[in-house]
């Protein structure tokens, strides 16, 4: 079985991400958060953030233009109809606030095969405009029947 | 409240029903438009059963039952969260977070989370690691 690998090491443009205060307010309504740091400018400072804050889940949003090419690359070929996301990590720095523009770099860290299945480990690495740590990713998807 | 915690005790339980359209509006907030998300018909092209929840919307529910049990919802306190997604998420059928306390170590909370729809884990394994 030949599982294509020539993608490990591979790393993709950086993308910067201007988070804002809507997008914010629109992700945390979706997941059902109402904690007024996430809405409301006076609560999140009286709480110690700079500004208005993202839940931490909010990395989804600013990563995702950095990880999408990544997973779409012809030299990772992933068959997708056969993909899914198997795990999902991230370890968390400086929170994200309104404002903030946030660089991620991803980069293909492994693909290996396993029981008949191919993983395609990816790992993201974003940061602030001044260059705090903001979080980390690793992103695994699994494919059947490579 | 990482005074009173202690290996073993589980965090309040969180229980979300996420309607019909729950995953066009995840969709629009995250930016993750793969249409087995969105368009039965698609989902139904590639063998699921219907339309399937985003895995990540799942893991934001994740990460929002352990912010809220373990340190009031602040999102400073989550510093790590590692999930595995195991079985497919459905609209309209309740999702049960529920999480076990695993380790203690000085303001440092690891929790063990499930979440689930009836005896389906859509996300097991899951570990969060909080600072209080």
């Amino acid at each position: 079985m030949g599982i294509k690998t020539d993608a490990v090491g591979k790393e993709w443009p950086a993308t910067t991400y201007e988070v804002g205060k809507e997008k914010i307010g629109e992700y945390a309504r979706v997941i059902g958060i109402d904690n007024p740091v996430h809405f409301d400018r006076e609560a999140a400072r009286a709480a110690g953030f700079r500004d208005v804050v993202a839940p931490p889940m909010f990395v989804v949003v600013y990563a995702s233009p950095a990880i999408g090419p990544a997973l779409f690359d012809d030299e990772v070929a992933m068959n997708f109809a056969a993909m899914v996301h198997g795990s999902q990590e991230f370890e968390w720095d400086e929170p994200a606030v309104v404002g903030d523009e946030i660089t991620t770099t991803a980069k293909c860290r492994e693909i290996f095969e396993k029981d008949g299945k191919g993983f395609y480990v990816f790992e993201t690495n974003s940061v602030n405009q001044n260059g705090d740590q903001v979080v980390r990713g690793t992103w695994t998807n699994i494919v059947r029947g490579v | 409240m990482s005074a009173e915690l202690k290996v073993g005790d589980p965090i309040p339980e969180l229980r979300v029903t996420p309607d019909k359209y729950l995953p066009h509006r995840y969709a629009g907030a995250s930016g993750d438009f793969n249409p087995i998300h969105i368009d039965r018909e698609f989902a139904k092209s590639v063998g699921l059963p219907d339309t399937i929840l985003h895995g990540l919307y799942m893991m934001g529910l994740v990460a929002r039952a352990n912010a809220a049990g373990v340190a009031d919802g602040d999102p400073r306190a989550l510093k790590r969260l590692s999930v595995q997604f195991r079985g497919m998420g459905a609209p309209e059928t309740e999702i049960v977070v529920t999480g076990t306390v695993k380790s203690v170590d000085g303001d440092r909370v690891v929790v063990d989370t499930v979440a689930a729809q009836g005896e389906n884990q859509t996300i097991r394994n899951a570990e969060a690691e909080l600072e209080i």
